[in-house]
């Protein structure tokens, strides 16, 4: 299986790039001809004089950007087990309905009267999110979840400063956290203190006690952790954050194995995102977009980012328009959020229905915790309990075998299956985070613990095979030092 | 009992009583084991599921309540732009490949987009003249907040200064990301000196209203007193006039919703963000890098990852983790498509149709062109009466006239002609404005 030449073939795509293609001449579309009379353009010395792009053909064009996707793996064509990235099926209505003229082309300052189907659509959906975590109202205007993490950061520095506690600028994070969690406080103005985990994988309560003096802010969870599993202790940490005068902050990056199971503010949280490309189905097109919808209970409604939707009835008709709560945190975006992302979001919402939601919690959860069942006897597991969504594996056997987490990974590539999550959370040694999704059936996961044994086998057996895998990608491993060493960030013209 | 059917779920209840006797557990439910009692099974209130007709008739019926762009004359603009989206465009992005992958990882199975997001960096810099950019932001004006977040860690300095032609809207992104940390923003009139300990003097080019501002003087203002010029540009204009970068600009950020995304209400779209070299250590955002396999073969890779959120958690230089990826390909097939000439052809027809509009308008009684300078494919018009009853009047005759903007300037309307608008359109503009009075 071992690739040893590196001559052409017809699988080998030609990785030429643009401003290398092409001949001086060519052109893509056609443009419509000047149909006013032609006005006089300023004067040359604020005019451009030259503009180095490319010139290439139409079916150039296609053929290139065809090619180059075939070099991806996708949901559309694998398996894509990413922990905490939820990588399940993207209904294809969804896009189509996304691209209708009604939508796609629609202004985002175009009068509220030229755009009530767009709004109505937006209030139904704030609607639906703020039940599903069990909160009071939602904020669609947050374009990623990290985005949705500043909101809910800012609305709690807020609430503070609102109260006059302006000294509260502690924000507690557990050690699991995803990075974005410590990066987002920051970005807010606070100091981040890190929170242990116990040996069961839960939020050291002892530290949290310790930890939640008269400076406490507020905490930042995700739930499930990032370990893929239900905080035991949730009601008791929600209430010694509350009684230290701070607030809940919940990270939803895992709302899948909660959707119809527990509500968020039922639990104690006072704010929580969503991410609309994980838990609600919409694609994230190779990093984005997104959306990252942020909910908040009674404290922090009049916080949320502008604006929202609101409903009002006038002479019996009913028709809907953009407000601005009264304490916001202020805009963070130039427009209304995502759009063409919330509009995915509700197709998908209307397809499952409330009995669908709950079957995706379910499934997702079912399936995480047959995986974990089938491959515990060859993997370690970060913490032997039922899991949520997602399961966390230790390559640390294997490590001791010299096949690290990072090698069975890449090994699995050569299977035909995306890699799970490596090194994440950090606190697990070789960490392996395994996120089946309900999209995939038994069959599926069966053919991929088929190939997890095999590669355990193999990194007992033939370890140097896994140790240089992946064998049958487009390109193997890559020089990732040099790319930091000596940044070739750009094309530049051959001197 | 049979578990309801759902089109995307494989799983059937033989599936799942397999499963269940494989991991030991008797029902689903005790799966849930660890959700206090009390809590679990809360209801929701979600209508039943709909059927794919049912759902296609519903959207079609929301979308058909909107009056969008493409549905008759439309003269918005003020950050969102109407010009023609290729075929080739969402043929490219529609690819299930493209589309349904996450951020490339694992950069084996990856090189499309990462191929792809080089190709991004690469023509933002040639579009911009500018030296690096990353592969990405969520759109323009938190682009703009972010180079101002930059410009402070760049110079370590706390204060931002901007001129008050800046978008409102952009103005109250960047207050909204710069407020909790301290960072005071605050306004500019051409000629006035910045505050001592300023960061970076914020300029958008052409302006909120359409016009040049003039960059040669800002440039001055800015790097007399050790700031940095940030600009926030149009990516169409950058292609008819001189560029931020060839005036000396030290950050460059521009909305890319004009490089062929739908308007789609204001999003998705995608910042671009470049600076110069030198800065580049302090950008936010990913970055694609070009480096070999183990076969010495040509490929890509995230790098400069130390920068992250992953890597340095609240070090980082921002919390982003997106690049708004598959809008970085549609504007990559967009210049790819239109290249050289199409994009300044674009820029020429929005020039001239703008000015012609402009030339009619300014004749009308009662309306006058308040603003003095070179504008692109925006103007603001004085109206004889508000701006709100002229735009009524408009959509009456099937009209979306211009931004009201009589906060800034008394009866005044932004309005915006491109491409996509017919010498018919400009003239039915201009015959109905005369008829408002």
């Amino acid at each position: 299986m071992t690739q040893t030449t590196t001559s052409p073939s017809p699988n080998t795509p030609d990785r030429a790039l643009l401003m290398d293609r092409g001949v001086p001449g060519r052109r893509g579309i056609r443009l419509p001809n000047l149909d006013v009379p032609a006005q006089p353009l300023p004067s040359a010395d604020l005019l451009r004089d030259d503009l180095p792009l490319p010139e290439l053909s139409q079916p150039e064009v296609v053929r290139y950007f065809t090619r180059l996707s075939q070099l991806n793996y996708s949901i559309d064509t694998q398996f894509y087990p990413l922990g905490s990235c939820t990588m399940k099926y993207n209904p294809k209505i969804n896009d189509q309905v996304a691209l209708l003229p009604g939508m796609a082309n629609l202004h985002p300052m175009a009068p509220a009267q030229a755009a009530q189907g767009a709004l109505k659509l937006m209030h139904r959906l704030q609607q639906y999110l703020a039940d599903a975590a069990g909160m009071a109202t939602a904020s669609l205007a947050t374009m990623a979840g990290a985005q949705g993490e500043l909101a809910g950061v800012l609305m709690i520095h807020a609430y503070h400063q609102r109260r006059g506690e302006t000294d509260r600028n502690l924000m507690l994070i557990p050690d699991s956290a995803h990075g974005t969690n410590p990066a987002s406080a920051a970005m807010g103005g606070f100091t981040v203190a890190a929170i242990p985990s116990d040996a069961r994988g839960n939020m050291d309560i002892v530290a949290l006690r310790e930890a939640a003096g008269p400076h406490l802010a507020g905490l930042m969870l995700t739930l499930p952790s990032t370990l893929g599993l239900f905080e035991n202790n949730i009601l008791e940490i929600c209430d010694i954050v509350h009684r230290a005068g701070g607030l809940v902050y919940g990270d939803g990056a895992n709302m899948n194995a909660l959707l119809g199971q527990a509500k968020f503010g039922a639990l104690g949280f006072d704010v929580v995102h969503i991410n609309l490309h994980k838990t609600f189905s919409t694609p994230h097109g190779g990093g984005g977009p997104g959306a990252g919808p942020v909910c908040a209970g009674p404290t922090l409604t009049p916080f949320l980012p502008a604006p929202l939707v609101e409903r009002a009835s006038a002479g019996g008709k009913e028709a809907y328009h953009f407000t601005t709560p009264a304490q916001t945190i202020g805009k963070v975006g130039a427009f209304h959020g995502n759009f063409g992302v919330l509009v995915r979001a509700y197709a998908y919402i209307r397809a499952l229905g409330g009995e669908g939601l709950r079957q995706v919690s379910e499934d997702a959860v079912l399936n995480a915790n047959y995986l974990q069942a089938r491959l515990r006897n060859a993997y370690d597991l970060a913490y032997d309990r039922l899991c949520m969504h997602e399961v966390v594996l230790s390559a640390g056997r294997q490590k001791k075998q010299g096949v690290k987490g990072l090698d069975i990974a890449k090994r699995l590539l050569d299977y035909g299956f995306h890699a799970p999550t490596m090194y994440f959370p950090l606190i697990v040694d070789e960490a392996l985070m395994i996120e089946p999704t309900e999209t995939e059936g038994k069959e599926t996961l069966d053919a991929f613990i088929d190939a997890m044994l095999a590669i355990a086998t193999e990194a007992q057996e033939t370890p140097d095979l896994v140790r240089n895998a992946p064998h049958a990608t487009p390109v193997s491993r890559l020089d990732e030092a040099r790319a930091a060493r000596q940044p070739d960030l750009r094309w530049k013209a051959k001197a | 009992m049979t578990t309801p059917f759902t089109p995307y779920i494989p799983n059937t209840d033989a599936d799942r009583q397999a499963m269940l006797k494989a991991i030991g557990v008797s029902s689903v439910a005790d799966l849930f084991q660890n959700i206090p009692t009390a809590y679990r099974n809360p209801p929701l209130h979600i209508p039943p599921p709909l059927s794919e007709l049912e759902l296609r008739r519903e959207l079609e019926t929301l979308a058909a309540e909107n009056r969008h762009a493409g549905a008759g004359p439309s003269f918005l603009g003020a950050g969102a732009y109407n010009h023609y989206v290729p075929a080739v465009s969402l043929a490219i992005a529609n690819r299930g490949e493209f589309l349904t992958a996450y951020t490339p990882y694992q950069p084996e199975v990856s090189q499309g987009t990462l191929q792809v997001t080089y190709e991004l960096q690469s023509l933002t810099c040639q579009l911009l003249d500018m030296e690096v950019a990353n592969a990405g932001m969520y759109e323009g004006a938190s682009a703009l907040a972010e180079a101002a977040l930059m410009a402070c860690r760049v110079t370590h300095r706390y204060r931002v200064a901007y001129r008050d032609t800046l978008s409102p809207s952009y103005r109250a992104v960047v207050a909204t990301y710069t407020a909790p940390q301290g960072i005071e923003l605050y306004p500019v009139a051409p000629g006035a000196p910045l505050k001592p300990e300023t960061a970076c003097l914020i300029v958008q080019h052409p302006n909120f209203y359409g016009y040049l501002e003039d960059l040669t003087a800002l440039e001055q203002t800015a790097h007399k007193d050790g700031a940095l010029l940030v600009v926030s540009a149009d990516p169409t204009a950058a292609t008819l006039f001189k560029t931020p970068g060839s005036y000396g600009a030290d950050i460059v950020t521009a909305e890319g919703q004009p490089l062929g995304l739908p308007l789609s209400f204001g999003g998705p779209y995608i910042g671009l963000f470049t600076c110069k070299s030198q800065y580049l250590r302090q950008m936010p955002g990913r970055i694609v890098g070009r480096t070999v396999d183990t076969q010495g073969r040509t490929a890509y890779v995230l790098t400069l990852q130390t920068r992250e959120q992953h890597i340095r958690r609240e070090r980082a230089t921002s919390n982003i983790c997106t690049s708004e990826a598959l809008l970085g390909l549609m504007v990559v097939v967009y210049l790819a498509t239109l290249g050289k000439h199409g994009l300044r052809q674009v820029a020429e027809l929005c020039y001239h149709k703008a000015h012609y509009a402009a030339s009619l308008i300014a004749k009308l009684p009662g309306y006058r062109l308040p603003m003095n300078g070179t504008f692109f494919q925006e103007f603001a018009v004085q109206c004889p009466k508000p701006p709100r009853e002229v735009n009524a009047a408009l959509l009456e005759r099937g009209i979306i006239g211009g931004l009201d903007i009589s906060d800034a300037y008394p009866n005044g309307m932004l309005l915006c002609v491109t491409e996509m608008n017919t010498r018919e359109e400009i003239e039915a503009l201009a015959k109905a404005l005369s008829a408002t009075r």
